[in-house]
């Protein structure tokens, strides 16, 4: 069986020097931790949920996102899955966002 | 807060400006859309920014120092992580188990989580991103005397690494060795000793001398 993307553990491809550079969270990194604790919190998700979404993504796509954006994208899979968002209702209000500040 | 939000939004909160990338915008529409459907509230997710400022190494630390110079603390410390905290008014009852490893001359204990990023944040707050990277991950099981050794720490041959591979349910909190020649130092100035990185394992604790700078 092939090993899931996520599944790094001795992986030859990430056997590489560790980048020890940190940098200070921005503000919407801090938006994604707090939503995803409180969603935990009030009981609509658990971490494995949210761990078992990450892993199902596709495999380029978790290699290419930054942290807090792979979160943002395993958040969304498990409220659509759960009927509590619809990705038609996101995509409407990310394009009023992009109306409204003008598109990236 | 930096200069990425407008305050004037709709909904009273802020909305993000056209330079955020797709994933950190989609996250405040599908805050807003949370907040809007009454899945949360705003305080819901204040308390959550409020809770993790709260929590960074220096709690790891104090529980350090408190083990270092108290052997029935220490003793409790490893029986009953959480009730041992809880003495000390850090609360870690939202782990859901927890474990403390003892480092000694003959063993030290690595934490990593291979397949993401658990990590003992009720105590020690949010991972540092080395800890997240692809490359720790991978390497901490496969080569941990070579990550430690990127790290500046040296382990002798006849002393055994143990690497252990947190999960959803499973966090670590490394308990490092008391540097040699610290008899002196009282709790707090022991704390200082107590590195976030010798709490994850990857280093030992700072020699005594640090504790005066």
């Amino acid at each position: 069986m092939a090993r899931g993307h996520h599944d790094i553990g001795g992986s030859e491809r990430d056997s590489g020097p560790i980048d020890r550079a940190e940098h200070e969270l921005e503000d919407w990194e801090i938006l994604a931790d707090a939503v995803n604790q409180a969603l935990g919190v009030v009981g609509v998700k658990r971490t494995d949920e949210l761990r078992r979404a990450r892993e199902e993504m596709d495999s380029e796509l978790y290699r290419s996102l930054k942290y807090y954006e792979r979160w943002i994208a395993s958040m969304e899979t498990i409220l659509i899955e759960k009927k509590i968002l619809t990705k038609e209702e996101i995509d409407r209000r990310m394009a009023a966002f992009d109306k409204k500040w003008g598109e990236p | 807060m930096s200069d990425t939000h407008d305050k004037s939004g709709e909904h009273g909160h802020e909305h993000p400006r056209h330079e955020l990338g797709y994933y950190a915008r989609r996250i405040y529409a599908i805050r807003d859309l949370l907040l809007e459907k009454k899945v949360l509230t705003q305080e819901d997710i204040q308390e959550q920014i409020d809770y993790q400022e709260q929590r960074s190494p220096a709690n790891g630390a104090r529980i350090v120092a408190r083990a270092w110079v108290d052997p029935d603390f220490k003793a409790r410390l490893i029986k009953d992580p959480k009730a041992a905290c809880a003495e000390l008014g850090i609360d870690a009852t939202s782990l859901n188990e927890f474990v403390v490893l003892e480092n000694t001359d003959k063993v030290r204990h690595m934490v990593v989580c291979t397949l993401c990023s658990c990590y003992p944040r009720p105590i020690l707050g949010r991972p540092p991103d080395w800890y997240k990277s692809l490359n720790y991950r991978s390497r901490a099981v496969s080569d941990p005397r070579g990550v430690m050794r990127e790290f500046g720490q040296s382990v002798g041959p006849d002393v055994e690494v143990r690497v252990h591979d947190s999960t959803a349910d499973i966090r670590y909190l490394v308990l490092p060795i008391r540097p040699s020649g610290t008899e002196g130092l009282s709790e707090r100035q022991l704390a200082k000793l107590v590195t976030r990185d010798s709490m994850i394992g990857v280093v030992d604790a700072l020699p005594a001398s640090a504790a005066r700078a």
